[in-house]
């Protein structure tokens, strides 16, 4: 047992290991901003009186949600190249774990929007804005308040569903564990490195954002989550994955 | 941001050339109707604000007096008519309503401040994010509001820490800040609790008597007895009476007017 710890602890503080932590949190990061500003976008769009655009975006949420994303990420890798499109595979990856964030956070931008309500959107003209600042000063604001938890959530998530690259041969956390366990059959060790490596970041993302949703309500002392809430929901399954 | 301003001051500066005339109409509607679904809201209707007077605008609900209060600071599209304000025809200009509603304050029924700021911060948004007032000077102004509607203790609470007749003194407040010509009111009092009618009333009391040009639906007779200098009462999208406070009072006024009364009283 002392012998495990011991690999652990060596494959913990490995450059094969660390890198591939990096990478699952690169795709994570990068997918996840991505895919906010998607979200942010087409969530715009949505709130907008542009009939045709919202007809598009309304295509890509069923296209991007009625699907598996692991499906997505095949896709965008094998089937790209037949067009003349040769992506790397983190480049491929992050494509789709983007695309099909943005439909999430379309969801999740919208629902915080419409949670502001219309007469607070009137009392904000009423006080001469026009529209873009009623936006910006009244409803932005607040709405922001209303996605941070499930925008944290989906940060989760993506850590998690970022494993799923590795079909497609990205260095990352779990493709890494898997070939260095099958080089030794050492599954133990290095499948708890890699759970050790995920639970650390999405440690991280917790804390993050705590201070995150603290900052924007000052007034109210102490977190109004508790942190046994906080652990439930990072054990909650992502909301896109199938 | 710069031209907005301008054209913001610039419209002041127009309208200062006509709106210090004594007892001329500051606002007028003029034949305005309105229809919401095929259904006539507002019907034909006309109706002088004068400077520096109080009007108060009774009736039983859905006779369209918020529609009405809405189309004055153009929040709501007309289909007939015209509105004018300080000379100029705003109805026909509605690329320059977010300039016109600086100078038409509208206090509501629920309130509406902004929950994600506190009392002088809802005070202070509008002068500093779209007048370009500095925040030191918007401060000022917003301490000294707070005080005319004895609030100022409660300048850091949010509105989710006030009581409603609070959280209307400070959207009284929120509303004057724009240094508006003209004060809406729409059922000010409605929604709160008995026992805080009168702080409000009484903040809307003395607004009037310094003169300030006010458009009030309520159903408060006292407040109408008090402060009015005209009475209107619409039923069914339509003014029924248009009269001086005396009269109305003296119940000098058609029988729809004083049914009306008689079941409010
Ligand atoms: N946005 C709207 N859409 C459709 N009908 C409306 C709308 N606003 C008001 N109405 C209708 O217009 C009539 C007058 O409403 P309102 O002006 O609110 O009356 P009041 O303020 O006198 O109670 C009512 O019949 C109401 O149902
Ligand atoms: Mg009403």
């Amino acid at each position: 047992m002392s012998d495990a710890l011991s690999i652990i602890a060596g494959y913990l503080v490995s450059w094969t290991f660390f890198e591939a932590a990096l990478m699952t949190l690169a795709l994570t990061l990068l997918a996840m901003l991505f895919g906010m500003l998607l979200g942010i976008i087409f969530a715009l769009i949505q709130e907008s009186r542009i009939k045709t655009l919202r007809g598009v975006v309304l295509i890509y949420l069923w296209l991007f949600r009625g699907t598996p994303v692991l499906l997505q990420i095949i896709f965008v890798f094998n089937v790209l190249p037949v067009f003349g499109i040769v992506l790397s595979g983190f480049v491929s990856g992050v494509i789709a774990l983007s695309l099909n964030q943005g439909a999430y956070m379309t969801e999740i931008f919208r629902s915080g929007l419409q949670a502001v309500g219309k007469q607070q959107r009137i009392a904000g003209s009423a006080l001469g804005m026009k529209q873009s600042q009623v936006m910006r000063f009244v409803v932005l604001p607040q709405a922001l308040r209303i996605v941070v938890p499930p925008t944290g959530n989906q940060f989760m998530g993506m850590l998690k569903e970022s494993a799923l690259v590795s079909v497609i041969a990205v260095q990352e956390l779990l493709l890494v564990a898997d070939q260095t366990a099958s080089a030794n059959f050492r599954y133990l060790e290095a499948l708890s490195t890699a759970a050790i490596y995920y639970l650390a970041l999405t440690t991280i993302f917790m804390v993050i954002q705590t201070y995150i949703e603290r900052w924007l309500a000052p007034r109210k002392h102490g977190a109004k989550v508790s942190w046994t809430q906080r652990l439930l929901r990072m054990t909650a399954q992502p909301r896109s994955s199938q | 941001m710069k031209d907005e301003i301008n054209s913001a001051l610039s419209f002041r500066e127009e309208a200062s050339t006509i709106d210090v005339v004594p007892g001329k109409s500051l606002l007028s509607v003029k034949h305005v109707s309105k229809a919401f679904d095929d259904q006539w809201v507002l019907d034909n209707v006309s109706l002088d604000v004068e400077v520096g007077k109080t009007q108060v605008i009774l009736g039983p609900s859905g006779s369209g007096k918020s529609t009405l209060l809405r189309c004055m600071n153009l929040l709501e599209p007309i289909d007939a008519g015209a509105i004018w304000f300080s000379g100029q025809e705003i109805s026909a200009q509605l690329d320059r309503a977010h300039l016109v509603r600086r100078e038409l304050s509208m206090v509501f029924q629920h309130f509406e401040l902004f929950p994600h700021l506190n009392a002088l911060e809802n005070i202070m948004l509008a002068p500093t994010r779209i007048k370009g007032m500095s925040r030191v000077e918007a401060r000022e102004k917003a301490m000294v509001l707070l005080e005319k509607v004895r609030i100022a203790d409660k300048a850091s609470l949010y509105p989710d820490q006030l009581s409603g007749g609070q959280q209307q003194r400070v959207a009284i407040a929120r509303a004057l800040a724009m240094e508006p010509k003209v004060m809406l009111f729409d059922e000010p009092t409605s929604a709160l609790d008995p026992e805080m009618v009168k702080e409000v009333l009484d903040v809307m009391t003395s607004l009037s008597e310094a003169g300030m040009t006010s458009v009030v639906v309520t159903h408060e007779m006292a407040f109408a007895r008090e402060a009015a200098q005209r009475v209107v009462f619409m039923e069914q999208g339509r003014i029924v009476e248009d009269v001086d406070k005396d009269a109305f009072f003296s119940g000098n006024v058609g029988e729809r007017a004083q049914l009306f009364m008689s079941n409010m009283l």
